[in-house]
């Protein structure tokens, strides 16, 4: 497992230059002016333009450029904004709120969304069945920013204080995680029914065990392994925030960062934070399919 | 070992007299109801095991042999399987109107099972340690280090080489001779009074059948134990059985002393199966087969179900059921000529 883990993270090496390397292209290359608009309403003097265009070294070749940040970006400098503002000191208050209100959606789908699943999963056909898999239909089927502004304005919420604390992020949390706890509601309930009927299951309850033992430990032990696969992986793509709860709810997270960086044209913002997330996201994927081999012991790596 | 239990003492019933046979199942009935009818699985099947003995119970696939040993265990697929005459008597008691809980306690320690299967019936994610200790922890409430000490136990038991080492491996890294030996180990964990084999040994090589063969015999022996194995396979029967029970269409035709049985079957079934065995003296001659096909069970054929297969069918079969004949001792079949049959040379 320990060579696996380690030609999974050379693997990872290239992949990362590779993706970072697109989206450096992308972004520098897109059309227009940095500057324009930066003075306001007159155009830029001449002299400043200069000194910025060289202290970003704009006028190297791309590829030097991206080399040039290549190197910084390895010893822990993202650089700075236009502005000045360092880039590192940006995500460094943004990630930790995008963290928090990934960890608050992951644990409402892993706590309701399993209870749902295990409920339904054990009594199927039953109202209580239906009625979950309506309503997780209904979740599924219903846009995220409609779901988040209904709640927004009907339950009367006011704007996520700058800090973020974990209570006032409950309810965002619930509405980033509604679509994946319907997904992994219908996940649990599918492979308990599923595995109800395995022979082991029947060997289980042979041994005179008593019910609570079967379900709870020989039945769920089984069907909770693509359930917490899925939400691991859940984990690493929220972690990259999101732009339309974030927006809704003014969280002042990595997805609202994102999207102003965007709009701004602040490309050093938007490369950096997609560095970051796809060093994530190749971590998250390796930690899941390592939990993987724990939790199923028929698979081995090589 | 300390643990094996002298069964000696008669059966007793709730009311202190004999109730006769350690476990007695009469007249059982069980159908499937699926969406197209419904499928009289078992109809009518009456036999009894008691301490020390071999019961085998022979039939092709669907003949409701296997269905039997599950509803005894409790573990019938409820629905499609529904129990709807019969009782199942366990040293007195009927098993089919006790409590859940009660009836939960005789699984296991009254009455165990072994599966075909070892691979599927087995659970795939836990140690094979784990899960014959769990029997120690949860049903005699010993410590895991107990439980686990048990465990090896009963490994080295069924002569699993390196027991201890190997109560931390998971059930897909046995081969299928030694993971068919983890199930018997689990299944003989509380010490149980009967042990119900459904097939052990359809999955394994025939050299591993014999081996397997010879260590339920062995135990069976060793501890006393009533046992019911389940089989298509007349060859495994001979050697480890002391009556046999054949069934047909979820009926008993013919049960009989195994001696008497393969001397002189009483049931052109039973006939035409032991005619269909292989035979050296017979070499490089064509097999014999039962021509036809099993019954469907949504329609059983009318009269006697084997009829349609019969080489002696007349047409009495074709209108009239035949009973389960008497025929001196231990001996009965269900056969208009069955009286016929036992009385040729």
């Amino acid at each position: 497992m320990g060579r696996y883990a380690l030609r999974r993270l050379l693997q990872a090496i290239p992949v990362f230059i590779g993706t970072t390397f697109l989206i450096w292209f992308l972004v520098w290359g897109l059309p227009g002016d940095p500057f324009a608009g930066r003075c306001g309403e007159r155009q830029c003097p001449e002299s400043y333009v200069k000194f910025m265009t060289d202290k970003f070294g704009l006028d190297d070749p791309l590829p030097v450029q991206y080399f040039n940040y290549l190197t910084n970006l390895l010893q822990g400098e993202f650089g700075q904004t236009f502005n000045g503002t360092e880039i590192g000191d940006l995500l460094a208050q943004a990630f930790p709120v995008s963290i928090k209100l990934a960890l608050v959606a992951v644990a409402a789908e892993a706590l309701i969304g399993i209870t749902a699943g295990v409920l339904t999963g054990l009594r199927r056909g039953s109202f209580i069945d239906n009625l979950v898999l309506v309503s997780t239909l209904v979740l599924i089927a219903m846009p995220i920013f409609v779901i988040g502004l209904v709640a927004r304005y009907s339950l009367g919420l006011a704007s996520v204080s700058p800090e973020a604390p974990w209570v006032e992020l409950i309810i965002p949390g619930l509405i980033l995680g509604s679509g994946s706890l319907a997904y992994i509601t219908r996940l649990t309930r599918v492979n308990l029914v599923e595995n109800r009927r395995a022979d082991y299951v029947r060997t289980a309850v042979a041994k005179g065990l008593a019910p609570s033992r079967v379900t709870g430990v020989h039945l769920l032990r089984n069907s909770m392994i693509p359930v917490v696969t899925w939400l691991g992986l859940d984990l690493g793509s929220l972690m990259g925030g999101a732009i339309v709860t974030e927006g809704i709810f003014n969280i002042r997270g990595i997805g609202g960062l994102l999207f102003d960086s965007i709009n701004r044209r602040q490309s050093g913002v938007v490369v950096s934070i997609v560095a970051i997330l796809v060093l994530v996201y190749l971590i998250v994927n390796l930690l899941v399919d390592l939990l993987y081999g724990v939790l199923d012991p028929r698979i081995r790596y090589e | 070992m300390s643990d094996i239990k002298v069964k000696t003492a008669p059966v007793l019933g709730v009311d202190g007299r004999s109730a006769g046979h350690l476990l007695e199942i009469e007249n059982l009935h069980v159908e499937f109801r699926t969406r197209d009818g419904v499928a009289k699985v078992i109809n009518g099947v009456s036999y009894h095991v008691d301490a020390g003995e071999t019961l085998a119970v022979l039939g092709e696939s669907g003949s409701g042999k296997s269905v039997t040993a599950q509803t005894i265990m409790g573990i019938l697929d409820t629905p499609p399987g529904f129990v709807t005459n019969g009782s199942i008597r366990f040293r007195g008691k009927d098993l089919l109107t006790m409590g859940k809980d009660e009836r939960r306690l005789v699984r296991g320690e009254g009455i165990a099972m072994v599966f075909q299967d070892a691979l599927s019936a087995l659970n795939p994610v836990f140690t094979v340690g784990f899960q014959i200790a769990e029997l120690f922890r949860k049903r005699r409430g010993m410590s895991r280090a107990d439980g686990y000490k048990r465990a090896t136990e009963l490994l080295d038991l069924v002569k699993i080489p390196a027991a201890k080492t190997r109560l931390k491996d998971y059930p897909h890294q046995f081969s299928g001779g030694m993971r068919q030996r983890v199930m018997i180990a689990m299944a003989l964990a509380l010490d149980p009074e009967v042990l119900i084999a459904d097939e052990p040994t359809t999955a394994l090589d025939v050299t591993v059948q014999a081996q397997i063969m010879d260590l339920l015999a062995e135990i069976r022996r060793d501890r006393n134990m009533g046992m019911i194995l389940i089989t298509h396979d007349l060859g495994v029967v001979a050697d480890v059985a002391d009556r046999i029970a054949v069934m047909y269409a979820g009926r008993i035709v013919e049960q009989a002393d195994v001696h008497a049985l393969y001397g002189k079957p009483c049931h052109p079934y039973t006939l035409a199966l032991l005619d269909s065995l292989p035979r050296l003296d017979l070499k490089g001659q064509e097999l014999n087969t039962i021509k036809g096909l099993p019954p469907n069970l949504l329609r059983i054929p009318s009269g006697c179900a084997f009829h349609p297969r019969c080489r002696m069918a007349r047409d009495i079969c074709s209108t009239q059921r035949p009973a389960l004949l008497e025929l001196g001792g231990v001996r009965s079949s269900a056969c208009h000529f069955a009286e016929e049959l036992y009385g040729r040379e």
